[in-house]
């Protein structure tokens, strides 16, 4: 399929974003493989017979409440002839029927009603050894930690503590403490880029430090700031932590010449964090194998799932939120510090654009097998936990991992 | 029917569209009152009574934040915008108040590809006519275009 190159996880091989190959193997192995993946929150699916419908990976996916208030989950493509069965984002119903020919499934996809199944007036009808328990749904185990939802296809995924291991287990729960959720909304984008690319984007805070002209020209994120990348041991998951400073020019900022030091908001209601969580840091961005971000930016709190859509494409779906205790001035503080975010953020923007440049630049030079390769050699060649932001290691972490799953 | 209110209304948001599309960007916000309530909310969010919107600006100054972040801070592929506003009626008048919607698509060219809808859905606005001129004292842009191609530069 591919060899890696000799430079190991320092170097990135440009086939890997563009090659439908590579791409239907990261389908099955990453995404439908032994991982945990993010599909929702308690909130959305309440009450038993509530559903919704999501990814993972490019594959639709139901998941349920059922009757007696249990998780459950299948995927979303009729048993029959393929058709997709729920159509509607989110509802309630104790089952499930296909448009088509009105086959339905119960929660947890199993197969309970076929039209006709005996014929017409002596005609038609199946086969006497049709056994609709033969034509249940692929199942998904479904888990919830915080309120938050996770799903496999696989039976031999570990359980999710140990999945995500201690210290993303810990910070996770940081943020989901065990206080009721609140929705605030949603925001979805397509960004026309390899889907790998936004976890390299969100491990990388050598960029952060630059590229964000706004979170450096207020201090909301700079490379002069006290922080840490953290991985788990198999580097799966990370994290990327640090501590606000202040809006001025120090020694190490001379490098960063994007830094508008006269710009002063006409409104700085826009920057009006509040301290609400233990610890000092401001910023935690927390990435999870394979399509999870929970992003915690001052008040702003946001999971963004990663939707592949082909080699070249994914939706990002943004689901905003809040805590049920909030009171108005938090809700309207998160609800204004959301324009960093998303696909019109001050932030944010520019890493969808600078994705989409990434695509534009390795594409037409991805099977020029010989030099197309990424290089990923800040902060060493090491894939450990570092105590600053000029790093490169979440991202070597990321693709250890992602050379053990993929075979690569 | 005030038909001069009527042409009043649609020459507001045929400047709008001029100013986004051709510029100056510095005077969209000066086509707002000093408060005012600006948002891009996906109509999905509408719908369901969710209150977060992908742009939020709550006074000019806000207005003017945005635009500046656009010139100076944010990094993206250089584009042109076209809007286009149809169906434009006026709804509620109340004094110097007056409500008016309208729909919108905004058509998106990018250096080196064909155009293409970038945006579609309505403008629910809320104006203020106050010595002979019309301003935005609220203006929701709900669109329907739910899954956003890349990203929104521009207000729409
Ligand atoms: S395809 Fe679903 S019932 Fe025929
Ligand atoms: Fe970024």
């Amino acid at each position: 399929m591919l060899t890696w190159p000799e430079g190991g996880i320092t170097e990135v091989p440009y086939q890997i974003y563009t090659d439908p190959d590579i791409y239907a193997q990261e389908m099955a192995r990453i995404f439908c493989g032994d991982s945990w993946a993010y599909v929702g929150l308690e909130v959305e699916i309440p009450e038993p017979g509530d559903y919704l419908v999501t990814n993972i990976g490019d594959r639709s996916v139901v998941i349920t409440r059922d009757e007696q208030g249990a998780l459950s989950g299948f995927a979303n493509r009729c048993a029959h002839r393929g058709v997709k069965i729920c159509r509607h984002r989110k509802g309630s119903s104790r089952m499930f029927v296909c448009p088509y020919h009105q086959w339905s499934y119960n929660a947890h996809g199993e197969l309970r009603g076929v039209p006709f199944i005996r014929g017409v007036q002596q005609q038609g009808g199946m086969p006497e050894d049709f056994d609709r328990a033969d034509y249940n749904l692929p199942r998904l185990r479904v888990t919830s930690r915080g309120g938050v939802l996770f799903a496999t296809f696989s039976e031999a995924t570990p359980d999710l503590e140990t999945y995500l291991g201690d210290t993303n287990a810990t910070y996770f729960d940081r943020v989901f403490d065990g206080r009721a959720l609140t929705v605030l909304g949603y925001s979805r984008q397509l960004i026309p880029g390899n889907w790998k690319l936004m976890f390299e984007n969100i491990k990388d805070p050598y960029h952060a430090s630059l590229l964000h002209v706004f979170l450096v020209t207020f201090g909301l994120f700079r490379a002069d700031q006290k922080s840490q990348v953290r991985m788990d041991p198999s580097g799966a998951h990370g994290l990327l932590i640090s501590q606000r400073g202040a809006q001025k020019q120090s020694a190490d900022t001379q490098d960063i010449q994007s830094l508008k030091e006269n710009f002063t908001l006409h409104d700085p209601r826009l920057l009006d964090p509040v301290k609400e969580f233990p610890g000092d840091a401001t910023v935690v961005m927390q990435t999870i194998w394979p399509n999870l971000i929970v992003q915690q930016q001052s008040n702003t709190l946001a999971l963004r799932q990663i939707q592949p859509r082909g080699p070249e494409a994914f939706e990002l779906a943004w689901t905003f939120f809040g805590y049920a205790d909030d009171d108005e001035a938090m809700t309207t503080r998160r609800l204004r510090q959301a324009n960093l975010m998303s696909s019109a953020g001050l932030v944010s923007a520019d890493d969808s654009e600078v994705i989409k440049m990434a695509q534009d630049g390795v594409r037409p030079y991805a099977s020029d097998y010989s030099s197309a390769k990424g290089v990923l050699l800040m902060g060493g060649r090491g894939r450990e936990d570092e105590n600053h932001m000029v790093t490169e290691a979440a991202i070597r972490a990321f693709y250890a991992h992602y050379r053990v799953v993929m075979g690569l | 029917m005030n038909l001069e209110l009527q042409w009043r209304v649609e020459e507001l948001l045929a400047r709008y569209a001029q100013v986004l599309d051709d510029g100056p960007l510095e005077a969209w916000p000066e086509l707002f009152t000093e408060q005012c309530l600006y948002q891009i909310i996906p109509r999905d969010n509408f719908d369901a009574g969710l209150p977060l919107a992908i742009m939020r600006c709550e006074s000019r100054g806000m207005l003017m934040d945005r635009v500046r972040s656009v010139q100076e801070t944010i990094v993206f592929e250089p584009r042109y915008l076209r809007h286009h506003i149809t169906n434009v009626r006026i709804g509620q008048v109340e004094g110097s108040r007056l409500e008016a919607v309208s729909h919108y698509s905004v058509i998106e060219v990018l250096p080196d590809s064909l155009p293409h809808i970038l945006s579609v859905g309505r403008y629910l606005d809320v104006l203020e006519d106050r010595d002979g001129v019309l301003r935005f004292l609220e203006k929701r842009v709900v669109y329907d275009s739910v899954l956003v191609p890349n990203s929104i530069i521009y207000p729409l």
